[in-house]
Formats: structure tokens, sequence, C-alpha cells
């Protein structure tokens, strides 16, 4: 291998590239080559255009950058500085109208039927009914809300782990909400306030935990969402063993609830998580644009100024802390946060998981489902977790099969 | 020669294994460094601590004169702007969109996309070569043309400071040697460049402060002209060579002896 007597053997295999690249270092800016492919940054840094380099080819850059303007007009639109994307302003528009017409089939049906006049009569307080206002409205409200907090809930947990089934259904925080829930009905008195703060530590706690068993310097999305399936598994377990432990009548209580269900949901359940998910939504909107930021993988996330720490941390809460919310409410209500956010984000076109389509789909898939479930035995209710979970099956079928395929 | 970016005393590891120990360099103002070494002497490493993407063990990274860890996140990004070597793009993002995700850490929530953003984003595609590429996305791109797109986003972050870890791995030759001129146009506007190179030849010819490292540490580093010779070749690649001047610019171009069997 040692040949170091050879003098200079290759001396001119340099020379044939002699003529690409002469002018490069030595002249900058001197148009090296025609138009597009390295106009000088001419504008580059704001203030700097006038070096003399870059005087020889300013017209270039200008006539690219007008070539492309029209171009981005096309896919977004600017609103107040918030720049959105044309055809996630088309869902939206089609989606609201979509969540309004299920809200009003919500209302109009029931063991008798209300005609659209007799629901407006009662809305607009001109004809009050107990059955409209007072049974059917909270539910169809805690469909459509808890529908988009789930939504929300998966598609944060989607964008933490980037991985489509990273979500909190399918690694255990809905189950550990539910033992929260658990343990506050069987050790405690079983008070909403105390299934709520039950719900919530319960998520945390299996947070916490799918946290330090997949932390190893850093994090990988498919360690965190492998380790949840393993714990979800457990967690359930512990559920069974609570629930065969427990007295019959709080058994019984507590496995009807186990499926997820609106079914008997009133006014006075909802107030204290409306509210909670209000505050966390708003929470999460001053975040979106970070999160999707932190898309871009750890590295330019946190070069490009993202807190990478404190976004996690508070994308874990607000997402446990939806989860966790309507589990206290409604049970843990299967599939919706798994399927919402990515039916969204194809709707949507996006890049990566978008916030808002999830939530619209979320609101439409639980609304749909609910109504499904009253609809398919009338006039017995079934819980509508059984449909979401039949719907979300479906819909996890053909998710695995694409991602296989992939493979 | 004055520096706003400093490492002193730094030791780097992961995990277990320890890349560097007291490692002390400055980063010149203005000027386009290239760093050079064999694989895994801890280039990369070293371009990670100096972004506080990796925290030193023991030792300081600090921005005129402050350390970068104690910077709010989006000011040092105003200041420091990084390109790694497999960057995320996100599914179904768009070119243009990837680009404007540079603007980041120049916006907030109440000045969200501005025209000034508009402009850099239409400013850094036709730097980077890829204004024709604006609506096509991403994942269906080529290597080379992601590569380009990736520095556009760099570009569009507007920051007077620039590290890029091996910015031409992917590119073909011509695009290599666009993608040079273009770093060192940048330097002549008085940004400062730093870029990991494996190419010591390009790097000899384009950058004006050579960084060359073995085993974590600094060999040597200064203008390319002053220090590049046979035996500092031999020292930091273990290669035979010869030096000669490059008929083009006149700097030094290495020419290994080694010819098979």
């Amino acid at each position: 291998m040692t040949t170091q007597d050879t003098n200079t053997p290759q001396g001119t295999n340099a020379t044939p590239q002699t003529n690409n690249t002469q002018d490069t270092n030595t002249t900058p800016g001197t148009a090296t080559t025609p138009g597009t492919a390295t106009t000088p940054g001419t504008a580059t840094t704001p203030g700097t255009a006038t070096t003399p380099g870059t005087a020889t080819t300013p017209n270039t850059a200008t006539v690219t950058a007008e070539a492309a303007a029209p171009a981005l007009r096309g896919s977004a639109v600017t609103l107040r500085g918030l720049r959105v994307e044309r055809r996630t302003l088309l869902l939206v528009a089609a989606l609201v109208p979509l969540i309004l017409a299920l809200g009003l089939l919500g209302l109009c049906y029931g063991a008798s039927w209300a005609t659209p006049r007799e629901v407006f009569d009662v809305l607009t307080g001109a004809e009050p009914s107990v059955v409209i206002w007072d049974w059917r409205m909270p539910r169809v409200l805690a469909g459509l809300v808890f529908g988009a907090a789930l939504g929300v809930a998966g598609a944060l947990f989607q964008n933490l782990t980037r991985n489509p089934m990273g979500s909190p259904d399918v690694i255990g925080l809905d189950a550990g909400a539910y033992t929260g829930a658990l343990v506050a009905l069987t050790v405690l008195s079983g008070t909403s306030a105390q299934l709520a703060v039950g719900s919530v530590l319960g998520g945390l706690a299996v947070a916490a935990a799918i946290y330090l068993l997949a932390y190893d310097r850093g994090f990988s999305g498919l360690r965190l969402v492998v380790i949840g399936i393993a714990i979800n598994a457990m967690v359930t377990a512990l559920n069974s063993w609570i629930v065969l432990r427990a007295e019959l009548e709080v058994a019984i209580a507590a496995v009807g609830w186990s499926a997820g269900s609106l079914n008997g949901v009133g006014w006075d359940d909802l107030g204290i998580p409306f509210t909670v998910i209000a505050v966390l939504f708003a929470l999460m909107a001053t975040q979106a644009h970070a999160m999707h930021q932190a898309s871009l993988g750890d590295a330019v996330a946190a070069a490009t100024g993202v807190g990478l720490d404190r976004l996690r941390l508070l994308m874990v809460l607000v997402g446990v802390g939806c989860t966790a919310t309507v589990t206290a409410v409604a049970g843990p209500i299967a599939f919706i946060a798994l399927a919402a956010p990515q039916i969204g984000r194809r709707l949507a076109g996006a890049a990566g998981v978008p916030l808002l389509p999830a939530a619209l789909t979320g609101a439409v898939l639980l609304q749909g489902a609910d109504l499904l479930a009253q609809m398919l035995l009338a006039p017995v209710a079934l819980p509508v977790g059984v449909v979401s979970t039949a719907i979300g099956g479906c819909y996890l079928i053909w998710l695995l099969t694409k991602e296989v395929r992939r493979a | 020669m004055t520096a706003r970016l400093t490492a002193r005393d730094l030791t780097l590891r992961y995990g277990d294994r320890v890349v560097s120990t007291r490692l002390s360099l400055d980063v010149p103002d203005g000027r386009f460094t290239a760093v050079v070494g064999p694989n895994a002497c801890g280039k990369s490493t070293l371009l990670r601590a100096l972004v506080r993407l990796l925290k030193p063990e023991s030792g300081r990274v600090e921005f005129d004169d402050r350390e970068v860890g104690s910077y709010p996140p989006k000011q040092l990004a105003k200041q420091l702007g990084f390109l790694p070597q497999d960057p995320l793009a996100p599914d179904d993002i768009k070119v243009r969109q990837l680009v404007g995700r540079g603007r980041f850490p120049h916006q907030s929530l109440l000045a969200l996309w501005s025209p000034h953003d508009e402009e850099a984003v239409t400013t850094a595609m036709a730097a980077a070569g890829v204004a024709d590429l604006a609506d096509r996305p991403v994942r269906e791109l080529s290597g080379g043309q992601r590569q380009r797109v990736w520095m556009a986003m760099v570009l569009a972050q507007q920051t007077p400071c620039l590290l890029l870890d091996e910015p031409t791995s992917f590119l073909d030759i011509t695009h290599q040697y666009q993608l040079l001129g273009l770093l060192a146009r940048l330097r002549d506007e008085g940004r400062t460049v730093i870029a990991v190179l494996h190419d010591i030849n390009q790097a000899c010819r384009f950058a004006d402060h050579l960084i060359a490292m073995r085993d974590g540490r600094v060999v040597a580093e200064g203008d390319p002209t002053d220090i590049v010779d046979a035996a500092l070749i031999k020292d930091v690649f273990d290669l035979p060579s010869v030096i000669v001047p490059d008929p083009v610019t006149d700097t030094p171009m290495v020419v290994p002896t080694l010819q098979g069997e």
C-alpha cells in the first residue's frame, strides 16, 4: 500500500474541474452560474443588499422571487399575519356545518322525534322542553366537545411520538385515567370532583411511567408507543382486578362505565369539564406553532428556537388533561383520539398532525358515533365506546396494513 | 481576530463515550471556517455543542460572552443557524412551507407571518437554487434537492452565524461547488460560516480558516494556506500525500499517494 515515491501521479486529474469552478472563490458574486442555481444571496441579510459583489445580478433574484410568489398565493391565505393553508380553511368550512347538522340531529332524535322547528323554538327559548334542553342538549354538547378534546389529545401525542399509533388510548392513558376514577369510586365516595382528580392523577401517573421507561438519552417515538402498549395491557389488568375486588353495586357501575358512554350525561356533569377543556385548548393554541416546528426533529427545532423541554411538558399535560377530563365524565372512549387526528390530517392535506382539523374531526366522529349508538338497537342506547371501538377497529386495520406495506 | 462564538475547555460525551476533553476554540467572525477530520473524530459533536444541542459535561460555550444555554431559545436562534446532517421533514410538507419554518425565531404569537418573512423565504429559495421546487412535496425530492431545501431553510433564518454539518454530502459535484461558492459569498457579506466538510481540497479552496480535528482534539487551526502540509494530512488522516498548489486558486491541494496494490 505504501507508494511514497510516486511523485504527483494524479497531478493532471485536477484540471478537468477547472472550468467548472474558476471564479467561485476569487470573485464572489460574479454570476458563477446563470440564474437560478446559486443566485448570490442578495437580500439574505437585510441591509447588506448593496455589497459590491452582489450588484451584478440583483435582477435574477428579483425575477425568481416574483415567479415564485403567485405559486404561494394559490395554496395559502394570510389573515392578519396568521398564515393558513387554503385547504384547511375549506375543511373548516365543510366540517362546521356538518358538526351543526349532527348536533341538530342529536337534538331531534330520541324516543320521540322532535322536528327541527320544535328544536329551534326550544333553542330560542320560545318553547321550554325538558327533553330537548335538559336531556338531549347536554349529551350533544358532550359528544361534540369531548370529541374535540379527544381529537386534540390524540394529535398531541401523535406529534410527540411522531407515530400515528401514539394516541392516548393506545398507550394506556385512558386506562390509567380509568384506574384513577376506579380508585375514587371504590376507595373514596366517588363524587364527580374525586373522579376528575383521580382520572387526571391516574393519567399523569401512566404518562410519567411511560416517560421514565422510554427515556434513554433522548426519545424514540416508536419505543414510547411500544412501552405504552405494554403499560396499557398491565393497567387494564389492574382495572379488572379493582373491579373484581369491588362491591357488587360499585362493580356493576364501573363496568357499565368502562366502555365509555354519554348515556345520562346532564348539565351538572359539564360545567367543570368544559371549563378545563377550554383552558387547555387556549393554552395549547398558543403553542401550536412551536409544536409544528418541533416536527422538524429535535436538532432543527432547538436550533430554530423551540424550547423543547417546556413544549413537551405542556403537550403531555394538555394531552393527559383532555383525556382524563373526558374519562372522568364519560369513561374511556376508545379510538377517537387514534383516528381523528389522522383523518383530519389527510382531509386537510396538511404537513404534520395539525390540531384544528383533529378537533373538528373528533367532534364529528364522537357525535356521529353517539348517534349511531342510540339508533342501532333503539330503544336501547349502546355505550358510545362500543361504536367508536368498532369504527376505530376498522381504521386500525387499515392503518396497520398500510404501515406493513410501507415497511 | 474577534470571535463572538467561543468554546472553552469542553468535555463532550454521549452516554459513556467521551468524544472530546478540554476542547477549546474560537469561531472567527466574518470568516468561512471549515472543520475537517476523519470519520467519528468529533466534528459533528463539536457543532452540536456550539448550538447548545449537546450540553457539555464541563466547560463553556459562549456567544457574545454569554453562555449559549442561558439565552432564551428564540433569541439565540436569531444569531445561530444550524443545519444538522439528517433533519426530519414532516409528512406531506411542501418545499416553500419547509423553508418558511426557518422564520420561526422571528415570529411570535402577536407577529406571525409577515411580508418580511415572505421576502426572506423567497430570497433564501433563490439563493439555494430551489425556487423552482417551491410547490413540490419534500418527500418526492432527491437527496441532493432535499439538502438544498434544508439549506434554504437555514438561510431563511437570516442569522449572522451559520453552522452547517456536512452541507454538501448529498450534492453532485456542480452543486457542491455552487453551495461552497454561496457560503463564500455569505462570508463576503459579513456573515460567519462554520461547516464540517469532507473534501479537504474544497475546504482549502473556499474556507479562509481551517480547523483540523482528530480523536476529539484540534490538531491544527489557521489559514489553510499556512497550515496544510503533508505532515498535517499524515497526522490528521493517516494518509500519505503530496501537497501541490491548486491550479485554479493556488490554495493547497492534497494529492494522496496511495494507489491500491
